[in-house]
């Protein structure tokens, strides 16, 4: 089996098996839009206008206890040495977790979306197109959260420096990605979807590329 | 004729922080045969197995592993070693075939299907490892140091956990890979065990190589705490 393929298939299989983690990050994800519907008081036009805002946020918040639980299982019997040494390249290792990880936080965003509809008063017909822009956003938060959920997993303080190294980090495409969602919201009269989506593509490229590039260092070192 | 050497080291060390667990470790070590690897606890056994293994860079000396250099040639003697560690390697959350086919898709082969049935977990191949006993996670381990079919396999500790069944499970595994020309080398306490199964002895103290010779004529007690 091709090694990509092979540590996909281990880690989606991780995921699948751990799947009541995922409950519990989707709940905190619905929890915090909750929250924010009910800060931002009954104006629906005010609710719709941050809607797209606050999908991301709710998306990046809960982002980060997925992201950070996600090399526990690599490390509890040091299974991730284990692979390296048999051996694995990392390089495979490494996108191998990071499209998992796509995958799991696009499902997350697609699942939090209807109950976006819901809370904000927002509808949209280009559903693909919105879950396309969730699954590129997805890529630019995982491509660093993978790289950063190894380089902090056996820290004790793991899920307090996850973020803080994540978060700004991930501006530039999360600023793409809440643009892109707004546009697809709201409206696009100005025809400006193209350039986000495109400045978001730019930073997942530039994402994926450096940390694949630098997770070798991050797990031999 | 000589017997090429399949581990050689010279002046090999590696620090913690501050304290050295290796310090200038120099040996060598026939192809095909078994070595015993003895030592109190924190001489440096396991540190010296990680280091064969290319899991940890020595931070002075040279070594090679089936004529590969730790520092520089670590994938092609990852191809060649096996290490069976403390941890077990295993996905506790993946059940004892799933571990088994995991390993065998990186290595680019199936799994054995009697593997499993060898180490005595037949009945409980479909379990997650979670729910497995400190012996069952080292029988599994053992079955995936044998899937890698490798031509020098290092043990660490390999008796621990094992109850008298697991001993002579393992017993029967270092002959087998014995008969199959492999190099193993097995950090132990098990002195006694040692000296029947081994060719070869080595005693580490505080990170340096005190002793080596014939397994039957080890030393005993004051330098393993026998």
């Amino acid at each position: 089996m091709n090694p990509l393929a092979a540590a996909l298939r281990k880690d989606l299989l991780l995921q699948w098996r751990t799947r009541a983690q995922f409950v519990a990050v989707f709940v905190f994800g619905a929890s915090a839009l909750l929250l924010f519907s009910f800060a931002s008081g009954p104006d629906s036009g005010a609710l719709r206008q941050h809607a797209a805002g606050f999908l991301w946020l709710g998306l990046m918040l809960s982002s980060t206890l997925a992201l950070a639980d996600s090399f526990e299982s690599e490390m509890a019997q040091r299974a991730l040495e284990g692979l390296l040494l048999l051996p694995a390249e990392p390089r495979a290792l490494y996108y191998g977790k990071a499209i998992a990880n796509v995958l799991q936080l696009t499902l997350l965003g697609a699942g939090l979306v209807p109950l976006m509809v819901v809370l904000y008063d927002v509808s949209t017909a280009r559903v693909p197109a919105l879950l396309g822009v969730i699954f590129l956003g997805a890529a630019g938060l995982s491509a660093p959260g993978t790289l950063y959920s190894a380089m902090t997993a056996q820290l004790r303080a793991r899920n307090t420096l996850l973020p803080l190294l994540l978060f700004p980090l991930v501006v530039p495409a999360l600023l793409g990605a809440v643009k892109a969602t707004a546009l697809l919201l709201l409206g696009d009269p100005m025809g400006q979807l193209g350039s986000w989506v495109s400045l978001l593509v730019a930073f997942d490229l530039i994402y994926w590329s450096l940390c694949g590039l630098l997770f070798e260092r991050v797990v031999e070192d | 004729m000589t017997t090429p050497l399949a581990v050689e080291t010279a002046g090999l060390s590696r620090r913690y922080g501050r304290r050295w667990a290796l310090s200038d470790v120099s040996l060598g070590i026939e192809a095909g045969s078994v070595v015993m690897l003895a030592g109190r606890n924190g001489s440096g056994k396991s540190t010296l197995l990680r280091v064969l293994a290319t899991a940890l860079r020595p931070d002075h000396g040279t070594a090679r592993v089936a004529g590969h250099d730790v520092r520089h040639e670590r994938e092609a003697i990852r191809r060649e070693v096996a290490l069976l560690a403390h941890q077990s390697f295993l996905y506790e959350a993946l059940t004892a075939r799933e571990n088994l086919h995991v390993a065998a898709s990186f290595l680019g082969r199936g799994a054995e299907a009697d593997l499993i049935a060898r180490v005595g977990l037949a009945g409980r191949a479909d379990d997650p490892v979670a729910s497995f006993s400190a012996g069952m996670r080292k029988r599994l381990a053992l079955a995936r140091v044998l899937l890698q079919d490798a031509s020098v396999v290092l043990l660490d500790e390999p008796y621990g956990e094992l109850d008298p069944p697991g001993f002579d499970l393992l017993d029967g595994a270092i002959a087998e890979l014995r008969a199959r020309g492999a190099t193993v080398i097995m950090a132990t306490h098990l002195v006694e065990r040692g000296r029947r199964l081994c060719d070869r002895a080595l005693l580490l103290e505080d990170g340096r190589l005190a002793w080596s010779g014939a397994a039957a004529a080890m030393p005993t007690a004051a330098h393993v705490g026998e």
